[in-house]
């Protein structure tokens, strides 16, 4: 915030940076040769619903977009929406594990949707769902204000697993751009779609 | 860029500024006016000012420095870690991911009074306190909205703001009771100087006008900074109606508190989601002395937002 913007007391809404996530299909081939983690073939976009009708009618609008070729190859299932218990909005879109690029279209879409509709600053965040052999849950989650990914791996109840993070970041810094302050590594517990 | 549907209030800038020029143009006016005296009257009553500046300015920086842990002790709260609040800290941290900011502190105070207050001088030394009073009674998209609030305090640096705004108050006060005490205990021993006395009268009286003027002047833009913080929290949540009904919820609870616990709760009354304090006067001398805007005035403005918001198309 600027000077002005201090002794005005003024917030400029912030804009999501949506270029960022088109990393992510490189990154989930990085991400199994280097941990074994495939894509579960699931991703969620998390937003701050607008009241009133306008915000509404948008996110109908998404929806029916998003499960025009739902069923059809590569078109994957139809979105689900579900709101969790911080009055947030999760659009989950699930597609086969191979079909990453088709996933990150799809996120894509709802982010372009809200910010053309003037309610990007409304944007949360991306997950992207990830398991490996032994089943260990894994989400890289995108933090649209920043522009820059951290992995989440909860293991039972609210507990992290801190360690395959902290591997996770390693493995895959090459190809996304993490978030450098550890702080900023919120957990999204019993995310849609992880 | 369609980024109007979060429009800022020009209106409210522009009386922000002119609340803020009066300030700085009184404040100009009483140093000249100061050392005009002490020049006419070439005098000894120098030391009582620099005594009241070094003062002044020694309680704004303490202020400034330790506001977090003066209101943290004051209030009796605790930091609680996102282990013991897991509910609260995932609002919170959602709540500053959202706006991309820092995250504070997070705080409990245990009294029953339902408010919020968000303390220090930066967004990396602040902390957030919510009452147990206030969880109680709030719905969490309520809560939500006043924890918003309380961020956009911190976004806009309000304490450090209101800290420099209060300096010229704070200096103002002290000059009057210096001279006032100068007078009492000094004066018999100056028999000498004959000049004395007119002078400390004259910084006396130059003192109080200015600090009543200046304490108006700041409860102006305490009022102003409320209407901001509600706006962008507003803005934050999407869901003006919450912060509407959080808003009544906190008013209809606060006539029902016992005295006692109004007037402890008196000195951190700037910071506060709702004022803790209900004057007693007429209405509009209350308004005029109140550091919050009317309940009234928050609703108007947050339901005008709420039309900004569900606008069909954003206006370019």
């Amino acid at each position: 915030m600027g000077f002005l913007d201090t002794l005005f007391g003024r917030t400029k809404p912030v804009q999501p940076k949506l270029d960022d996530l088109f990393a992510l299909p490189s990154a989930a081939i990085t991400l199994e040769a280097a941990t074994g983690f495939t894509p579960t073939g699931s991703g969620s976009v998390c937003f701050r619903a607008v009241e009133g009708k306008t915000f509404s009618d948008i996110q109908a609008e998404v929806r029916d977009l998003l499960n025009m070729d739902a069923g059809k190859p590569g078109g994957g299932l139809p979105v689900e929406v579900t709101k969790d218990s911080y009055g947030f909005t999760w659009l989950v879109s699930s597609h086969l594990s191979d079909e990453m690029d088709a996933l990150v279209t799809d996120l894509h879409a709802v982010n372009s949707a809200l910010v053309d509709n003037g309610f990007g600053p409304q944007l949360l965040c991306t997950l992207v769902a990830f398991r490996d052999e032994q089943e260990r849950r894994l989400a890289l989650v995108y933090l649209y204000k920043r522009g820059t990914f951290y992995p989440f791996a909860p293991t039972s109840g609210q507990r992290r697993d801190n360690a395959l993070e902290l591997q996770v970041k390693g493995a895959v810094q090459e190809d996304l751009k993490i978030e450098q302050d550890l702080t900023k590594w919120f957990p999204v517990w019993g995310a849609p779609g992880l | 860029m369609a980024r109007t549907r979060y429009a800022p209030d020009r209106g409210l800038t522009v009386r922000m500024t002119a609340t803020m020029f009066l300030l700085g143009l009184v404040f100009v006016a009483f140093v000249a006016l100061i050392i005009g005296i002490l020049v006419a009257v070439h005098a000894s009553a120098a030391a009582i000012v620099f005594f009241a500046l070094i003062f002044g300015g020694g309680t704004a920086v303490v202020s400034l420095f330790y506001s977090d842990k003066i209101a943290l002790a004051a209030a009796g709260a605790q930091e609680v870690s996102p282990q013991e609040e897991p509910e609260l800290h995932g609002m919170v941290d959602r709540l500053c991911a959202l706006a991309d900011m820092d995250k504070p502190r997070v705080a409990i105070a245990p009294a029953d009074m339902p408010n919020a207050f968000a303390t220090g001088r930066n967004s990396k030394n602040s902390v957030l306190v919510v009452t147990e009073g206030l969880r109680r009674r709030l719905e969490p998209d309520e809560l939500e909205g006043v924890l918003a609030h309380e961020l956009s305090h911190v976004a806009h640096k309000d304490v450090q703001v209101m800290t420099y705004a209060s300096l010229l108050a704070i200096v103002a006060g002290l000059l009057v009771r210096f001279a006032f005490y100068s007078e009492l205990f000094g004066g018999g021993r100056r028999g000498n100087d004959q000049n004395s006395f007119p002078i400390i009268l004259a910084i006396m009286a130059v003192s109080a006008v200015v600090y009543a003027i200046s304490f108006l002047l700041i409860r102006l833009l305490s009022r102003y900074r409320e209407l901001a913080a509600d706006r962008s929290g507003a803005q934050l949540t999407g869901r003006p109606s919450s912060l509407i009904s959080a808003l009544q919820k906190v008013s209809t609870g606060m006539a029902k508190i016992p005295s006692q616990d109004l007037r402890a709760a008196e000195p951190l009354n700037a910071f506060y989601f709702a004022p803790a304090m209900k004057l007693n006067g007429g209405a509009s001398l209350s308004t005029l002395f109140s550091t919050h805007p009317s309940l009234e005035k928050r609703i108007e403005q947050l339901e005008k937002i709420q039309r900004e918001l569900g606008q069909a198309g954003p206006p370019q």
